[in-house]
């Protein structure tokens, strides 16, 4: 177990480093101290508040993630999950807006908005891969921005606020379709956060997801099935699983849950409650890179949310010292793109090893060749 | 029981392809021509029917064009590396590599450093692609990706360092670049200066005459012919170079086998991983060219400014089945879709054009019927006529809608897409050295 | 046959090669000499080690220990291109062809005429069919690999080594792939090229060819040499398979009937592809209750479309019953949790996934079913308990159950996917080539696997191309010709050499019958 685990840690480590040396390489070419630049980062992420943020902001990152990793346990990329939350969180807005219902009904009805527009969205990139066979990559950059006019155009012309007469967005939801914020929970266990800090109430939302997901992938016939399908698509149809609507469940899945990115900033961010310009637009991009970084592990992604959140965070203050607090997104980056290589030699490395160890002990012939590439082993992370 | 009478013929062996791939191929080649000429026609009489000009003017083409080539050097750049077997889906962060060189070059020194700039800030991203995938295996959309949310990064800090303090520049802008790279016009035919001399311009005057289909053709032809900026020129230059490079060199064979065995490349003394290498770098090249030419464009280096033509890039090298020609046409269509969305009346030509696309459906509709295929025709003509009446109803589109106008267009097409496609055999395989396979 | 006694000089001296994979020891001590204008057989059974040791003298890896010398002088191939220097070609068993190039694109690759700006594409016909024409390996320059046959294929692959100049031909099973007749043209051409002064090495397990072509044998076992026969005439099949074995053979034949009148799995005009050229055409049996029906015929010939259409794989027209009940329309998981056990041609591609764990691997086809879960839950518990008993039962060689399923041997492999099929109790079993690519010792265990299954009442279709496999196992033999099966054959009466003849279409079945066929010759006597 403890092999294991020192196993899992050794890959991000070493991309961890490779991510400061990067970034350490920018900020002396543009003439700036990187431990400066690192020290004052430590110092902006050491406080309570820091750690509140991190986990506020780490929320919809993580709920990203794994809208993300579902499709990517079969190999599918749903880059169009961008779209497919800002429809959702669109539609819900105004639908959440025009409604009145009681408290956890109505957080409920907005949920149920989301997830079914998002899931609709997703169903068209999923119905042209299984009927005309257009690769899933290109259609749902396509409907990224078809739907980033829609929702331009719709907000503009159906949904908004005409309160508002600078920009378009629409009517605040009412205080029954808020989730309220979690800082009397954690007063009960005697944590009190201080005045200001506010732990948004969409974290239980995004925990239960994450076991649900969890549950569904490793625990579930369908996940199973899922799985298998993304391993060797060609083995699963043999073991009765039917590939077309495999792909198509996948994809609304997907979809289904991007749905649920949005939500934590419509429901639970005292800022927004609203759909509108100010909306974050770009989350499902941070999704694709935490289902990398957590190797679509549910527990992975919430480690990756939690480190990419914390760069954010920790970056939000060099600009005050002079120090460009771009730095961050090359962080990030390099930490991404270090982290698929070295998960990739690990474990082709692994793979040697367990290979050899395994036909050490039964003194049989070598396995079989395939080792490295075949059965689409090497597909994802 | 159940011994049937056999009649045998010769071989067992596949009797499936020869001749009718062949004849496939022949087909190819007829139909295009045929659908060509049926666009033209049906173009011109949306443009006769919704009488707006400007849809096959000289101007629109030529902005078309613009906005094709960077597309298309996308395509290219697609081309290269999967055709050496590796999918470049990281096109778009090679492009943005190459805007922020370009447009750092081209302020500093000129509009030609732009362009080496352009090639060169790809490159560097092409070969990091390279690194992840063939010399570490990395599954090759996932590496692309990663290079995708990396090189924004990249670029922003860059504008940081390079333009934040400077006049008229920005973080998510450029200054603006020294100079113009100077233009061409064909002399003869488009009225182009020959040694000082200003010759006729003969497809000018018969577009103004705004004849049927005439008109049409000699607003494209011009379009193709007249203000040519220097780097378009170029650009379509190295389409056909790299056709010429890929075809007819012993380094474009090594290249195509290795996207397609690279067992048998290996096997023959060939390194997988070299040209793999030498295919990346110049992919990169290419989408940071693609890249260059927007700045160019734009006249500055501005955040954002690809706009997924990266990935428009892929969907036209799709679109063109791996091919430089039919790549070309389908940057051809995207650019002109995108390229009406540029001029000054984008409403009345996204309208001329809906009302062209929905007679185009109208009339496969009608080849659907006379193949039997009775579903399909069924579901073209109810699209084609929904089209038809949005057409007679919205008299003004929301410029939203003008917007999303080309990325429907790439769906459509791509959707439409006979499905007889053929990508590389061994694309997205990591390969390693003495493998089987 | 020994037409004549080889005096040339040894062209190729192996001394003490020894090669090591992680894990295991591929060669361990070979010596090898192979005599100029020679043809030259290496035999042995799977894994012994014979295309290692090809790929050590082609330079696609290099011998940890030992000398290589040809032509006299001692060689260090660093990669295939110094062994293409030393004027030697490798024709694989796995084509190395890409087949969306011409000909001549492939067999110019790598050492292009013309220079490094211009291809002189001219050149590289013209020469192409000089060689082509000099061999007797004619082919179309410019067709593109992927529309020619196999046979034309392996022309392909030998043309590429003539152009390269080599003298010293490698061939890694180059007859696995092949019809007889095509058998015969391939060492008619190789004869007359060594007639020239050319020198062939072949790998192969099929020791009649070996015997018939052979100018020299050498025996390949668990990495070692265990003999080099120089005149083929002194030795009989069966000694020489005991050599590549070490011990007896094990034998496939099925010995008393327990076919019973009962029908198990009938399907009734089964036709898949277009109708102008259909891929399987009209194809009607039953397979009876303790009955293995055999499936002959070249790969290609519908065998695939066949067992598409009885596993619900791929659409199709006519009707499959299982005893009796109409399952046309039923999905592939009816169909298995029906009670038809499945053993797909190619367990990587269809039968594992190779990453996952044994026990889940144990679960593919009958993930819906207990002890494997409810059908909504997996029981892990379960499924690693039911593993453990097909690890235990059908001699799975594995550490354990949560190993991933590429730690296992080709014939691990098979036998995993073979005991999932046979703990779930199937009624009829499915099994096509099951003993393709593994050990001599698996092959023998899947084989009495499916005899002692027999003869407890299972029903079985069993698809082969190992011609040995099918006269011994199948109590009935059917031979399928461009999708059609046109003939039926009494597995104790047929020869392989009868067999071939049906499944090329050189002979075939004019009248319906059971046993006497009668033989029409045909137009294939030019080739």
């Amino acid at each position: 177990m403890l092999r294991k685990l020192t196993g899992a840690l050794t890959a991000p480590i070493i991309a961890g480093a490779v991510a400061i040396i990067a970034s350490s390489i920018a900020l002396v070419i543009s003439g700036n101290s990187p431990v400066t630049a690192f020290r004052e980062m430590w110092m902006t992420i050491d406080s309570t508040e820091s750690v509140v943020v991190i986990i506020n902001s780490a929320v919809p990152f993580y709920v990203a993630g794994v809208a993300v990793a579902i499709g990517f346990q079969m190999n599918l990329f749903n880059i169009g999950a961008n779209g497919q939350y800002q429809l959702g969180a669109l539609f819900a807005a105004a639908a959440g807006a025009a409604v009145s219902l009681p408290a956890p009904l109505h957080v409920a009805f907005v949920l149920l908005v989301a997830v079914v527009v998002a899931g609709l969205w997703a169903a068209i990139a999923g119905l042209l891969k299984v009927y005309r066979n257009v690769n899933e990559v290109i259609s749902t950059i396509m409907l990224n921005y078809v739907a980033v006019g829609l929702s331009a155009f719709l907000v503009s012309e159906y949904f908004r606020n005409n309160d508002v007469k600078l920009v378009a967005e629409t009517k605040k939801l009412p205080a029954s379709a808020q989730l309220p914020a979690l800082n009397r929970l954690l007063e009960v266990f005697g944590l009190n956060l201080g005045d200001g800090v506010v732990l948004q109430g969409f974290l239980p939302i995004a925990i239960v997801l994450g076991i649900g997901y969890y549950l569904l992938l490793y625990r579930a016939r369908f996940g199973f099935e899922l799985r298998l399908s993304g391993l060797n698509p060609a083995a699963a149809t043999t073991a009765g699983v039917k590939p077309r609507a495999m792909i198509l469940k996948t994809i609304v899945l997907s979809g289904c849950i991007a749905g649920l990115i949005g939500m934590s900033d419509l429901l639970a961010d005292p800022q927004y409650h609203k759909y509108g310009d100010q909306f974050p637009k770009t989350l499902g991009f941070t999704g694709l890179a935490l289902a990398l970084l957590g190797r679509n592990h549910p527990g992975g992604i919430a480690a990756a949310a939690i480190v990419w959140a914390t760069i954010e965070r920790a970056t939000q203050r060099l600009s005050l010292i002079g120090i460009p607090q771009e730095i961050g997104t090359i962080l990030q980056g390099s930490f991404l793109l270090a982290a698929v290589i070295v998960y990739e030699v690990v474990r082709r490395r692994n793979n040697e090893q367990t290979a050899r160890e395994a036909s050490r002990a039964v003194h049989g012939p070598p396995p079989d060749p395939g080792l490295s590439s075949a059965n689409a082993a090497g597909a994802l992370p | 029981m159940t011994a049937a009478v056999v009649n045998p013929s010769s071989t067992p062996s596949s009797t499936s392809g020869p001749l009718s791939m062949r004849l496939l191929r022949m087909m190819d080649g007829r139909t295009t021509l045929i659908v060509a000429g049926l666009g033209v026609l049906i173009v011109s009489l949306a443009r006769v029917i919704s009488g707006d000009n400007d849809l096959t003017s000289s101007g629109t083409f030529g902005v078309a064009l613009r906005t094709a080539m960077p597309i298309a050097m996308a395509g290219l750049a697609g081309l290269y590396a999967e055709r050496s077997g590796t999918v470049n889906i990281g096109l778009e962060g090679m492009m943005i590599m190459g805007t922020i060189f370009a447009g750092w070059w081209g302020w500093y020194f000129n509009p030609w450093m732009a362009l080496l700039g352009g090639l060169v800030g790809g490159m560097l991203g092409g070969l990091l692609h390279a690194l992840a995938t063939v010399t570490f295996g990395v599954n090759h959309i996932v590496s692309g990706f990663a290079i995708n949310i990396l090189a924004p990064g990249i670029a922003r800090f860059m504008g940081n360092e390079l333009f934040s303090q400077e006049e008229g520049g920005s973080i998510t802008n450029s200054p603006g670049n020294k100079g113009d790279i100077g233009r061409f016009t064909m002399p003869f035919t488009s009225g182009g200066d020959l040694f000082g001399w200003k010759t006729p311009d003969p497809l000018g005057w018969i577009e103004k005459k705004q004849w049927f289909v005439l008109s049409d053709i000699s607003g494209l032809l011009r379009g193709l012919t007249a203000a040519l900026t220097l780097d378009i020129i170029i650009a379509v230059g190295l389409v056909i170079l790299s056709w010429y490079v890929l075809w007819r060199t012993p380094f474009g064979l090594r290249l195509r086998s290795a996207g397609e065995k690279p067992s048998a490349t290996d096997s023959l003394g060939v390194s997988v991983a070299r040209i793999r290498y030498e295919a990346m770098a110049l992919s990169g090249a290419m989408a940071g060219f693609g890249g260059a030419i927007m700045v160019l464009f734009s006249n500055r280096y501005q955040e954002g400014q690809t706009g997924g033509r990266g990935f428009l890039g892929l969907a036209t090298l799709i679109l063109g089945n791996w091919r430089p020609g039919g790549m070309l046409g389908g940057a051809g269509l995207f650019g002109y879709a995108s390229g009406i969305t540029l001029r000054t009346t984008p409403e009345n030509l996204v309208r001329g054009l809906i009302l062209a696309a929905a007679m185009a459906l109208v009339v496969s509709a009608f080849w659907a019927l006379l193949n039997k295929k009775y579903v399909v025709a069924g579901i073209v003509l109810a699209i084609g006529l929904v089209g038809i009446y949005s057409y007679a109803v919205f008299e003004k589109p929301n410029n939203q809608f003008v917007y999303i106008f080309p990325y429907i267009v790439v769906l459509v097409v791509v959707s439409a897409r006979n499905q007889s496609l053929r990508p590389p055999a061994a694309e997205g395989i990591p390969y390693f050295k003495g493998q089987q396979g | 046959m020994s037409n004549s006694i080889e005096t040339g000089t040894a062209v190729i001296e192996l001394r003490d090669i020894v090669k090591r994979f992680p894990g295991v020891v591929a060669n361990d001590g070979v010596n090898l000499t192979v005599r100029k204008g020679s043809i030259h057989a290496i035999v042995g059974e799977n894994g012994a080690g014979k295309s290692t040791l090809m790929k050590t003298l082609y330079g696609a890896h290099q011998p940890d220990e030992g000398t290589i010398t040809v032509n006299g002088v001692v060689q260090q191939f660093k990669s295939p291109r110094d062994a293409i220097a030393a004027g030697i070609g490798m024709v694989f068993q796995h084509f190395m062809l890409a087949d969306n190039l011409t000909v001549w694109e492939n067999v110019v690759l790598g050492d292009e005429p013309g220079s490094a700006l211009r291809l002189d594409i001219r050149g590289a016909r013209k020469r192409i069919n000089e060689l082509a024409k000099q061999n007797g390996l004619e082919v179309d320059p410019d067709t593109l690999v992927v529309e020619l046959g196999v046979g034309e294929k392996q022309r392909v692959e030998i043309l590429k080594v003539l152009y390269r100049g080599a003298q010293i031909l490698i061939l890694d099973e180059p007859t696995a792939v092949l019809v007889p007749h095509e058998v015969d043209e391939l060492f008619a051409s190789l004869r007359a090229l060594t007639a020239e002064g050319a020198t062939a090495v072949f790998i192969s397990h099929k020791l009649d060819e070996v015997l018939k072509f052979a100018d020299a044998i050498t025996v390949i076992r668990a990495g070692r040499t265990v003999g080099q026969v120089d005149d083929p005439s002194s030795i009989t099949a069966h000694a020489l398979a005991e050599m590549m074995v070490g011990s007896e053979l094990p034998s496939p034949e099925t010995r008393v009937s327990t076919v019973t009148t009962d029908v198990a799995l009938s399907v009734h005009n089964l036709t898949t592809g277009p109708i102008e050229l259909p891929t399987l055409a009209d194809v009607s049996f039953d397979v009876h209750r303790g009955e293995i029906l055999g499936i002959a015929g070249v790969e290609g010939n519908g065998q695939a479309e066949l067992i598409g259409a009885i596993m619900g794989l791929s659409a199709s027209t006519g009707r499959v019953e299982l005893f009796g009940a109409d399952i046309s329309h039923s999905s592939t998981r009816a169909r298995r949790e029906g009670g038809i056990g499945y053993i797909p041609e190619d367990r990587q591609r269809d039968g594992l996934a190779l990453p996952l764990p044994l026990w889940e691997n144990a679960m593919l086809g009958h993930q819906t079913q207990k002890p494997y879960g409810n059908g909504r839950w997996i029981d892990k518990a379960g499924a690693q308990k039911q593993t453990d008993e097909i690890i235990a039962e059908y001699d799975v060689r594995t550490p354990g159950n949560s190993v991933p399923a590429f730690t296992l041997s080709g014939g691990n492999q098979q036998k995993l996917i073979v005991g999932r099929e046979m703990v779930a109790h199937p009624t009829v079993l499915v099994a096509s080539h099951p003993t393709r690519g593994v050990d001599v010792g698996a092959q023998a265990i899947i084989w009495d696997i499916l005899r002692d299954a027999r003869s407890q009442g299972l029903a079985v279709l069993l698809v082969s191309a190992d011609l040995e496999e099918l006269i011994g196992l199948s109590d009935r033999l059917l031979v399928m010709l461009r999708g059609a099966v046109v003939a039926e054959l009494p597995p104790n009466e047929v020869t392989p050499a009868e067999l071939g003849s049906y499944m090329t279409g050189v002979k075939s079945m004019v009248t319906s019958g059971a046993s006497t066929a009668t033989a029409s010759a045909t137009n294939d006597g030019t080739a």
